[in-house]
């Protein structure tokens, strides 16, 4: 299925979840921070919340700033 | 020396906070926290690089077990993305401290005063401890104060733009009213201005590009350091009064007749 992955499309296998997602990516990483369709998904919740196609997905962390 | 201050259940004794944007490196970021000694660094929240996920992060350099991190909402235009901003920081960085920033125009950087009461707002009721980056404008503070901030932080000058100290008298109106820590942010251009503000009342300087942007960031991060010192030194020891005219030092009797 499709989705948006910080504004680029990408194709994932369905019924993916987020914790699933971040495995791909190599993103398990204790500081990051992930929104789906403008809402926070939490930490907690990373292993049973259910990527749906056409799914807005935000993959934060924190950089240099001021 | 000075006594220490809190920002909800935050306590500090360094009175300089900074910035973690615009260094050359991570290491040299590294080397002026150090030299600054300032015991809180604030970080903002991006994208992360997809293609590269493994690379060598900022926090990976200077750790949070060593300085406080302070995630800050810079990029928001709305309330509504620095709500959603703040609470991803908070899931990343396991902190409930938040610099509140909602920007209202790409030119100036100036705060956009009622989306940052509004975000503040919604933040403060879901147990976030909110520094606000606010104008200087004592009625916005004492709003910000009355919705529960820990602090309030109005600006000095523009972000990044050194000009110093631009509107003293509101700031000092701003720090006889608030009953919350008042931290200059934005706008320290060298050592003077940050000294100022410190004798002004202020109780801590944040600053990014004031160190960052200077030819040696780790020597002006020690006149960060110092400064912030002799000037809270100075507002503690009460400075004289102001007197148009000359009052001799040395005793006006005894003065020889040649």
């Amino acid at each position: 299925m499709n989705v948006s992955i910080n504004g680029k499309n990408h194709e994932i296998p369905p019924n993916f979840t987020v914790k699933q997602l971040l495995q791909m990516l190599q993103l398990e990483q204790p500081r990051v921070a992930v929104a789906v369709n403008a809402e926070i998904v939490p930490r907690s919740t990373f292993d049973h919340h259910q990527l749906a196609a056409g799914d807005r997905i935000e993959i934060l962390h924190p950089v240099g700033g001021g | 020396m000075s006594t220490a201050y809190t920002l909800g259940r935050h306590r500090f004794t360094s009175r300089l906070i900074i910035g973690s944007g615009k260094y050359k490196s991570f290491h040299e970021n590294l080397a002026c926290l150090e030299a600054s000694g300032a015991e809180m660094m604030t970080v903002a929240l991006r994208r992360v690089e997809l293609t590269t996920p493994n690379g060598e992060g900022l926090l990976d350099v200077i750790s949070p077990k060593r300085v406080v991190i302070l995630p800050n909402t810079a990029g928001c235009y709305t309330a509504q993305d620095a709500v959603l901003t703040a609470k991803l920081a908070r899931e990343a960085l396991e902190t409930d401290l938040i610099k509140l920033e909602v920007i209202g125009d790409t030119k100036t950087l100036f705060p956009d005063v009622p989306a940052t009461l509004e975000a503040a707002k919604i933040l403060i009721q879901d147990g976030f401890t909110v520094l606000p980056y606010i104008t200087d404008d004592p009625v916005a503070c004492k709003r910000l104060e009355e919705l529960g901030c820990a602090a309030v932080m109005p600006l000095a000058a523009p972000i990044g733009s050194g000009l110093g100290i631009r509107n003293p008298a509101n700031l000092l109106i701003i720090l006889e009213q608030a009953k919350v820590p008042v931290i200059v942010d934005a706008g320290v251009g060298t050592a003077s201005d940050a000294a100022v503000a410190m004798e002004l009342g202020a109780t801590a300087v944040l600053m990014n590009t004031g160190i960052a942007g200077a030819k040696d960031p780790v020597k002006m991060a020690e006149a960060m350091r110092l400064a912030i010192a002799a000037g809270r030194l100075a507002y503690e020891a009460g400075r004289m009064p102001r007197r148009l005219y000359a009052s001799a030092s040395s005793p006006l009797d005894g003065i020889a007749s040649f």
